[in-house]
C-alpha cells in the first residue's frame, strides 16, 4: 500500500523518515514526546493515531518504496514505544475491569460473557440493519476495512507465544478465520469479495486517507497487545470480547444488505461469520482466555483489561458513526 | 496425520453443543446438512435461525441449559 499523508507533526516525522534511507540517524523521539504530551485524547488523535498506524503497519505488510529494514529501525522503535506507553497508560487509566474475578476457565469465561452481553439501545447494526442507505453501507465497508482485510492478523502473533490448551485453542480460531486452508474462504477474502459487491476498492489500505482516528485507534490497539509478548493475556481477551460480540450483529449487518438487494455472495462474509463466531466465542471464552487465565494466573487482570479496552474503543468508533450518521453526515474521514 | 483424535461433543454452559472431528451431521430424514469447518456449535436454546447450527440467540433470549 501506498504511505498515507500525514495529518501533524508526528506523523509528518514517522512518514518522512521512512521515506528515506534506514541509515538516516534522524531523531524523531522529542517530536512524539511532544505529540503524545500535547494530545488531549489519544484515542481520537488523528495525528498519533496515524503515526503508530504507519510504525505497526510496518510489521505485517509494509509500504509502497519504504524499506523493510525500517520495522527494527531503533529510532523508530524509540518513538513508537512513547506513543504505545502513552496509549496504554491512557487505556489502563480510563478503561473498567472487573477486579473480583478468579483465575478460573469457567469464572474468567462467565466475566468476558458477562462484559459482552447483549445490550438494548441504538447500535451500529440495528441502524446498518434498518435505517443505513446505500451510501452509509459503503461508510461502513470503508471503516472496517482498514480492518478487516488483515481480519485475524492482530491475534496471531500470539500463537508462538502461548503453550499447551490456549495456544491450541488459538490455532483453532485461527485456522478457521484462515479459511481451513481454503484461501476463497479466509475472512479477509471475503471481506474483499463483499467490498467489490458494492463497488469499492478492495486493494489493502485503499482507503486510509478517510479512516477517522477512533478507528485506527481500534487497529493500533490489537497491534499493541499483539507485537508485545508481555501483553499476550490482552490479546487473548481482546479476542474473545471481538468473537463474543460479533454473530449477532454480523445477522444486522446482513440484513441490510439484503434489504438494499445485495447477492449471497456479497453478504457471505456477514453469513459466515454469524455461524463461524457462534463457535469461535465459545472456544475463545473458555479454552483460551480461561484456560490461560487458569495456566497462567497473572495473566488475568490482562485478558478482562484486553477484553474492556476493546469493548471500550469499538463503543467509542460506534458512537462516532452513529452520531455521524444521524446528523446527516459522513462518518469518514473529510479529506482535502 | 491420521484421525486418531475422537469425535468430542463439548455441552457448553448456557451455550451450545461444541461439536469436533469426524460427526456427519444429518437432518431429521437422514441427509447430510452441509458442514463448514472443522468444530461446529450446534443450537440448544431452539431460537438460532440457522438451525442446526447456532447464531448466538440464546445470548440474546437469555437461554438458561437444564
Amino acid at each position: 500500500m501506498k504511505l498515507p499523508h500525514p495529518r501533524g507533526p508526528l506523523s509528518d516525522a514517522v512518514i518522512t523518515l521512512v521515506s528515506s534511507s534506514p541509515d538516516a540517524q534522524t531523531r524523531i523521539d522529542e517530536v512524539a514526546r511532544d505529540a503524545v504530551d500535547a494530545s488531549t485524547d489519544l484515542a481520537t488523535d488523528d495525528d498519533v493515531q496515524l503515526a503508530l498506524y504507519v510504525m505497526n503497519e510496518l510489521a505485517y505488510r509494509g509500504f509502497d518504496g519504504v524499506d523493510d529494514d525500517w520495522e527494527w529501525d531503533p529510532e523508530l522503535l524509540r518513538a513508537r514505544r512513547i506513543v504505545e506507553t502513552a496509549f496504554e497508560d491512557a487505556l489502563r487509566r480510563v478503561v473498567q475491569v472487573p477486579s473480583d474475578v478468579p483465575p478460573e476457565r469457567s469464572e474468567v469465561a462467565a466475566a468476558l460473557f458477562a462484559m459482552t452481553a447483549p445490550a438494548p439501545g441504538p447500535s451500529v447494526a440495528r441502524y446498518v440493519a434498518k435505517r443505513a442507505t446505500r451510501e452509509q453501507l459503503d461508510e461502513f465497508l470503508v471503516l472496517r476495512s482498514i480492518y478487516q482485510l488483515k481480519e485475524a492478523d492482530p491475534h496471531t502473533w500470539a500463537i508462538p507465544r502461548l503453550t499447551g490448551g490456549p495456544k491450541a485453542a488459538l490455532v483453532e480460531i485461527q485456522a478457521d478465520e484462515y479459511g481451513g486452508g481454503d484461501p476463497e474462504r479466509m475472512h479477509c477474502e471475503l471481506f474483499a469479495r463483499t467490498m467489490r459487491g458494492a463497488g469499492l476498492d478492495a486493494d489493502y489500505g485503499a482507503y486510509v486517507e478517510r479512516i477517522p482516528a477512533i478507528t485506527l485507534a481500534a487497529l493500533n490497539l490489537m497491534s499493541l497487545f499483539g507485537l508485545h509478548r508481555r501483553l499476550r493475556g490482552a490479546t487473548a481477551g481482546h479476542l474473545a470480547a471481538f468473537e463474543m460480540t460479533s454473530s449477532l450483529p454480523n445477522r444486522l449487518y446482513g440484513d441490510g444488505f439484503r434489504r438494499h438487494g445485495f447477492d449471497e455472495g456479497t453478504t457471505l462474509y456477514f453469513d459466515e461469520h454469524v455461524e463461524a463466531d457462534a463457535v469461535h466465542e465459545q472456544i475463545a471464552g473458555r479454552d483460551l482466555a480461561g484456560a490461560l487465565a487458569q495456566q497462567e494466573p497473572e495473566l488475568c487482570h490482562d485478558i478482562l483489561f484486553g477484553a474492556a479496552a476493546c469493548l471500550y474503543l469499538d463503543d467509542l468508533a460506534g458512537e462516532h458513526t452513529l452520531s455521524a450518521w444521524t446528523a446527516g453526515g459522513s462518518a469518514l474521514r473529510a479529506i482535502a | 496425520m491420521t484421525g486418531t483424535r475422537p469425535t468430542t461433543i463439548v455441552a457448553c454452559p448456557d451455550g451450545p453443543i461444541l461439536v469436533r472431528g469426524d460427526a456427519q451431521i444429518v437432518d431429521e430424514d437422514g441427509k447430510p446438512v452441509e458442514r463448514r469447518r472443522a468444530t461446529v456449535a450446534l443450537c440448544r436454546c431452539g431460537a438460532s435461525a440457522i438451525k442446526p447450527y447456532c447464531d448466538g440467540t440464546h445470548k440474546a433470549i437469555g437461554f438458561s441449559a437444564p
